[in-house]
């Protein structure tokens, strides 16, 4: 009866875990977008059933025998004294050993596969993971800016590929803000990057490349997040992909190169806000932040150069939605308060300064 | 009763304690017996306080953007949590199975080294006292139980700094515990028990102790790089300086590993007792269950770069590792199947102790499994750092080692305490756990496939995680449920009349059955015999060699404490009770508390404190001269 | 460990049992005890080797090191071992005056060997080496330090064996007792030998030559 009842629960359990691929998750592994996601699928499934072959063997086993041989009210039995068997011994440990070896072979195959070198026409990028939020920086010589001393392409937040493209990933550890300032020590720790839907994860070592390949089938979003604890907010390090098609790729591009343009109104008060230093000694925007064109090029916090770009969907580790201009605010008033202990401090900024600074923000596309 | 002599007289400065009865004596005891029961009772106190963690972690996400704990908190409470479940909890919950049993089921008086023994038992707990002290000092560690650096040397936060000092202090007692019981092991079997005829239980605790012996020393010396990082500028993993953030993941994880299985044998340990008596069978294949269990130990210091397949070591490791890891499986798939070979054509007692145990086993298979896919090494850059990975080691560890704690409760509870625990609360308990296990967990593979990442304290809505946290978080409450039920189980058993003879009340097979329920002081009266394994059962009853069939023995045989040698034991001379290890115990959380808040004369104070102790301990004759 | 080898040793031999393997049990939990060790050492040793060469700045070995130095005092080490031989074979015969010279002179040598590490640590420290210098001060000084640290209780388990001798609280055969804080000392000696080649012996390569 009790052993019917765990036999139940189990199988429920094996059916939830079937029914597991449930469509309105945004980060599942079993629903992969593209074929370096595919090939883990791929793996993870046949193993699957494999696991569950002996699962139900043993499990089966157990409780059919539990079932079978229980003792019965009233009747005393002595079973046959049986100490064991070699040959069937031998054999139960051989025959696992055989299935794993099965397993193994396509195992060691794809990891070969997967830590081979990219073709030549992936698309390179070099993410950083900072506390916490992703910093993105397009290596490729096609993809220097056109201002300043031509840099390369720099993006936080949401990583913009193109479809079908091989995208290569150098995961480099990030320290003392980028550019290495000796005083923001602590920013220097592990994270990983993982787009569940893209590719498997890979950690982000400071003192090491790691590399990541994916790619997108279709255009769309596609979501992630750190998944090394890294700290206070490791929970809300998200990071999202936005694949697009060709032709919005180029456009995309060509947007990125370009420099901020210089606002008017009220957007020009924030600006200036923005570049100078806040009065009463407050500080000032640009010791972190970076805006292309102008003469803010601090590379410890986000590079703000296309905040309100379309495709730069969410700030701040991707906790809001770049269009919430609540969220926007919030985040000016106090920081520390919407994300508790983070690396941008409180400045006290009055409403009218934030209404300013937002409009400057909004106006960077 | 063999109560030793109870006159005190001086001895240095502290008198020299001669009770064997009374609160004080529990401050005082080298009876390994006692100190069981101390570390089973401080190991459980701390199972509850880390359940109630857990209880804060699933309430806090048992829906999107919780808002009971704050980042900080939760942190915190993961933390403690695994921390507390594995070095608070599981393994001195092993330790006090292997305190009180493994001298019983070797047929000896006591372990090797019984003062080390209690000074084992006070180093730990104050090593759990100091851990927790952090609370209401500054914050506890909030680095994750396996505190990755750089992340812990850069934390402003005083809580690393706790965890490196907690975790050397507990630490030192496993090691002192481990040496000692595998001394006793080896050394003090009873006359006739070869290797081969200790039960599988001791086995594993050999195998455990060997483990620790092996494993906790490289894991000091992270802690201690891991503390000078903190405390003293230098640049153990520190990137900044050149220094390497994966040595401390090899560092841990080479400790870490053999750890699980510290863990887990023990659980396989009891499993290969219970199975036998309740289906009344010999263990089939013994030497098999031995041998693999053996060999889990041994592999398991060769796989330990599984828990860093994603941290870019390269493929030449990452398959190795993968392979090795996958090999695991085979020794431990021995088991089970031996298992099953025991119970098959038992005849089988669904008693408490059973269905934990039988319900142990399949529950840990689940975890197992899980654990293979893990193995497979791409698969893996999904699942590591996902609640996969977060049903995974519930199901191994709760599922295997927790229920086979319950069932060793149930089993040796008349054994212990004279007591027999309801069998009718019991079964509920297991039927309510079974299910709220299960709900708990089962659903944390979904989450982990569905992309939900380990160590967040929330998680936005749109990510569809809704609904199995939720289930998760009923199922968790099941649990306290479940085992709050235990403890009514225990104050009613022992709010009623003690029962008359519980001296075998499950028709066992091993020596600790021999002896009284609970057992003399000095354990056996005459120590026995050896002349098989299983040696009590073969004392009850004879087989016939021929057909396998049973038949019960001359009556009489049996008695272990036979009328010829009552008077046997007034010639033991016992161990007496002593402050001394206590006093030594004491130092460690003082030097620790010096080190962390660099007060150095409070270091001072510590080494006086312990060296003080050790040397009262040295000078002190183990045994009082007025003694006997 | 000395104190609960001393505490459960032989002394009390009649009162137990023969133990299962023959070997009495604070030998058995000695030589555990020092398996533990090695794995330690191992740890310490493997980290050290690890990060060899690769300090980003100075001073680097070979600017502090003084071999000759070093090679004395670990000959005194060394020195040690023997004179612990000639303790033990002392207690052996019962020769209890010169069992206590011998434990005093291997003391002595023992002191003589720490106190040369805290000059040369001294010496490396006036040198600008610190702990926290680069990566060869944090490692080297840790793991010497840890081995210099197991050198001084081993001196204090030599200094308590002489003082309980003098106190007459040794039992009548002591070479037990010796025997053990003796397999201590050679293990710790041995371990030096291993720390001295790979740390001062093999030559470390420094950063542009
Ligand atoms: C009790 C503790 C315990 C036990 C026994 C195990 C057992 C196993 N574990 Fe687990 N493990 C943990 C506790 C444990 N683990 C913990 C705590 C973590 C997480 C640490 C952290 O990150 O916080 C972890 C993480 C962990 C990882 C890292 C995952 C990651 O972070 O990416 C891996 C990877 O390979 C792994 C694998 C295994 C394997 C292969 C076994 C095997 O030993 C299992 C073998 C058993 C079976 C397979 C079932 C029975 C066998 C048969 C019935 C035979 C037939 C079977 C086949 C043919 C397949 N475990
Ligand atoms: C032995 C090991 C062990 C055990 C038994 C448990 C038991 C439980 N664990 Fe465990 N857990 C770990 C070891 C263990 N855990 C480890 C090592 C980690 C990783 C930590 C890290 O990442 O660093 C972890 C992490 C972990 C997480 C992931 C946290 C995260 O990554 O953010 C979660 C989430 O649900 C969880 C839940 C639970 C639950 C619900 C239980 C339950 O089964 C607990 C049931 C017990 C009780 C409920 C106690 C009974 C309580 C009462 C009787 C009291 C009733 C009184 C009142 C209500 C006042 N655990
Ligand atoms: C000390 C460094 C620092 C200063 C000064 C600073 N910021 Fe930030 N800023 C950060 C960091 C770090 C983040 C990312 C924080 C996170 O996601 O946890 C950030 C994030 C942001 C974001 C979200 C960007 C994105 O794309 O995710 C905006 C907008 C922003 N800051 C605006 C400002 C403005 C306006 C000022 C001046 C009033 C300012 N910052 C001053 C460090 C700073
Ligand atoms: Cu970054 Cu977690
Ligand atoms: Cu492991």
């Amino acid at each position: 009866m009790r052993k019917r009842l765990l036999w139940a629960a189990a199988g429920i359990g094996l059916l939830l875990l079937l029914s597991g691929c449930a469509p309105e998750a945004t980060q599942d592994t079993l629903q992969p977008q593209g074929p370096y996601a595919e090939k883990l699928k791929d793996l993870f499934i046949p193993v699957f059933w494999v696991a569950v072959f002996v699962f139900i063997v043993v499990e089966g086993g157990i409780v059919w025998i539990a079932i079978r041989y229980r003792h019965r009210k009233g009747r005393e039995r002595i079973p046959a004294q049986v100490h064991g068997n070699t040959r069937l011994e031998i054999g139960w440990t051989i025959a696992p050993a055989l299935i794993l070896a099965g397993v193994m072979v396509p195992t060691v195959a794809t990891i070969w596969d997967l830590a081979r070198k990219p073709p030549d026409d992936a698309i390179n990028v070099t993410v950083r993971g900072l506390q916490w939020w992703w910093d993105f920086e397009y290596t490729d010589d096609d993809m220097r800016t056109s201002y300043g001393d031509g840099a390369s392409i720099r993006a936080a937040d949401v990583l913009v590929i193109p479809e079908d493209r091989v995208i290569y990933l150098s995961l480099e550890g990030a320290g003392g803000g980028i550019g290495g300032d000796a005083e923001a020590r602590d920013y220097m720790v592990i994270h990983s990057f993982w787009i569940p839907e893209l590719a498997g994860k890979q950690d982000v070592v400071p003192g090491r490349t790691n590399h990541i390949l994916m790619q997108a089938d279709h255009p769309g979003m596609y979501e992630g997040q750190c998944a090394e604890f890294c700290g206070l907010q490791h929970g809300r390090m998200l990071v999202r992909v936005r694949a697009l098609a060709a032709e919005d790729w180029e456009a995309w591009v060509e947007n990125q190169k370009q420099a901020s343009v210089a606002p008017t109104g009220l957007a020009r008060e924030g600006m200036d806000l923005f570049l100078e230093p806040l009065s009463d000694g407050r500080g000032s925007c640009v010791t972190c932040h970076a805006v292309g064109g102008t003469d803010a090029t601090a590379p410890a916090g986000p590079d703000l150069t296309h905040f309100a770009d379309p495709t730069h969907e969410c700030f701040a580790g991707c906790n809001w939605e770049t269009s919430d201009r609540d969220a926007l605010e919030a985040w000016l008033r106090n920081p520390d308060a919407v994300k508790l202990g983070s690396k941008m401090p409180d400045y006290h900024l009055s409403e009218d300064e934030i209404d300013a600074l937002v409009a400057y923000l909004y106006s960077l596309k | 009763m063999a109560t030793v002599t109870t006159t005190a007289r001086r001895e240095g400065i502290l008198r020299r304690p001669m009770a064997m009865t009374g609160v004080r004596s529990w401050f005082t005891t080298i009876d390994h017996k006692k100190i069981g029961i101390l570390y089973g009772a401080t190991a459980f106190v701390f199972f509850v306080v880390g359940g109630v963690e857990a209880l804060l972690i699933r309430t806090q996400l048992a829906g999107p953007d919780g808002t009971l704990l704050n980042a900080d908190q939760y942190n915190e409470v993961f933390t403690m949590h695994g921390i507390t479940m594995i070095f608070l909890f599981v393994m001195p919950m092993a330790a006090a199975f292997f305190n009180y049993f493994i001298p019983l089921m070797i047929g000896a008086r006591d372990v090797a080294f019984p003062r080390l023994n209690a000074y084992s038992y006070w180093v730990f707990l104050f090593g759990g006292l100091f851990l927790y002290s952090s609370f209401f000092l500054g914050g506890a560690p909030n680095c994750g139980w396996f505190c990755y650096a750089p992340n812990s040397i850069f934390d402003p936060t005083i809580g690393p700094t706790f965890y490196a000092l907690g975790l050397i202090i507990t630490g030192i007692a496993s090691t002192a515990g481990a040496v000692n019981l595998a001394v006793t092991v080896i050394n003090m079997r009873a006359p006739g028990m070869s290797l081969f005829r200790v039960p599988v239980f001791v086995w594993m605790g050999l195998v455990v102790q060997l483990l620790l012996v092996f494993s906790l020393p490289i894991i000091t010396v992270a802690l201690f790089q891991l503390l000078f990082d903190r405390q003293f500028g230098t640049h153990f993993f520190d990137p900044t300086a050149g220094g390497d953030p994966i040595l401390w993941q090899h560092l841990f994880w080479l400790f870490g590993h053999p750890e699980v299985y510290v863990l887990i044998l023990p659980a396989f340990g009891i499993f290969s007792e219970v199975l036998p008596v309740f289906s009344r069978k010999p263990l089939f294949g013994y030497q098999f269950v031995v041998f693999s269990g053996i060999a889990i130990g041994f592999i398991g210091f060769g796989v330990w770069a599984h828990h860093m397949f994603a941290a870019g070591l390269g493929p030449v490791a990452n398959t190795a590792f993968g392979v090795s890891t996958a090999i695991i499986a085979v020794p431990t798939g021995v088991k089970i199947f031996n298992w099953m070979g025991t119970i098959y054509r038992g005849d089988i007692r669904p008693t408490s102790a059973m269905l934990f145990t039988l319900g142990g086993i399949m529950m840990f298979v689940i975890g197992g499994l899980s654990g293979v896919t893990h193995s497979i090494v791409p698969s893996d850059y999904q699942q590591t750092d996902t609640y996969y990975i977060v049903a995974h080691f519930h199901y191994v560890i709760f599922g295997g080692g927790v229920f086979a704690f319950f069932s060793a409760m149930f089993y040796w509870w008349p054994k212990v305490f004279g007591r027999l625990l309801n069998e009718r609360l019991g079964v509920i308990e297991f039927v309510l756990m079974t299910i709220g296990f299960n709900l708990t967990f089962g659903p944390m593979h979904i989450l982990g496939l569905q992309g939900m990442i380990r160590r967040t304290y929330t998680y936005p809505e749109s990510l569809g995680l809704t609904f199995w946290n939720q289930a998760a978080t009923v199922g968790a409450f099941l649990i306290a449920i479940s085992v709050l039920l235990f403890i009514v189980n225990v104050v009613i058993s022992h709010s009623k009349a003690k029962p008359a003879d519980v001296a075998d009340p499950w028709d066992a097979r091993t020596l600790e059955w021999m002896t009284t329920s609970p057992p003399p002081v000095h354990n056996f009266d005459e120590i026995p015999t050896v002349h098989a394994l299983d040696e009590f059962w073969h004392r009850k009853y004879v087989e016939d060699e021929r057909t396998g069939r049973l038949v019960p023995a001359q009556a009489g045989a049996a008695n272990g404490h036979d009328a010829d040698h009552a008077d046997g034991w007034q010639a033991i001379h016992l161990p007496s009770p002593s402050y001394w290890p206590l006093v030594a115990a004491l130092g460690m959380p003082v030097i620790a508390y010096g080190v962390l808040y660099s007060w150095w004369w409070l270091v001072g104070v510590g080494f006086a404190t312990a060296l003080i102790g050790f040397y009262g301990w040295a000078m002190e004759p183990s045994v009082s001269e007025e003694d006997g | 460990m000395a104190d609960v080898a001393i505490a459960h040793g032989e002394g009390h031999a009649a009162d137990h049992p023969e133990t299962t393997t023959g070997l009495p049990h604070t030998k058995l939990a000695m030589w555990i005890f020092l398996a533990s060790e090695c794995m330690l050492f191992g740890a310490l040793i493997t980290t050290y080797v690890l990060y060899r060469g690769r300090s980003e700045e100075g001073p680097f070995p070979a600017d502090v090191f003084d071999i000759p130095y070093t090679s004395v005092s670990s000959f005194v080490l060394l020195a040690s071992s023997l004179t612990m031989v000639l303790a033990l074979s002392a207690a052996q015969e019962r020769d209890t005056g010169r069992m206590r010279l011998w434990l005093l002179t291997t003391a002595l040598l023992g002191t003589t060997f720490v106190g040369g590490q805290v000059y040369e640590f001294t010496a490396f420290y006036d040198e600008g080496l610190r702990l926290s210098t680069n990566l060869f001060s944090t490692t080297f000084y840790v793991l010497t330090g840890f081995h210099g640290v197991h050198v001084t209780v081993g001196v204090l388990m030599l200094l308590s064996l002489v003082g309980l001798s003098s106190a007459r609280r040794l039992p009548a055969d002591p070479s037990f007792p010796i025997e053990m804080v003796g397999l201590y000392w050679h293990f710790v000696d041995i371990v030096w030998i291993v720390i001295f080649t790979v740390v001062y012996l093999v030559p470390t390569p420094t950063p542009g030559g």
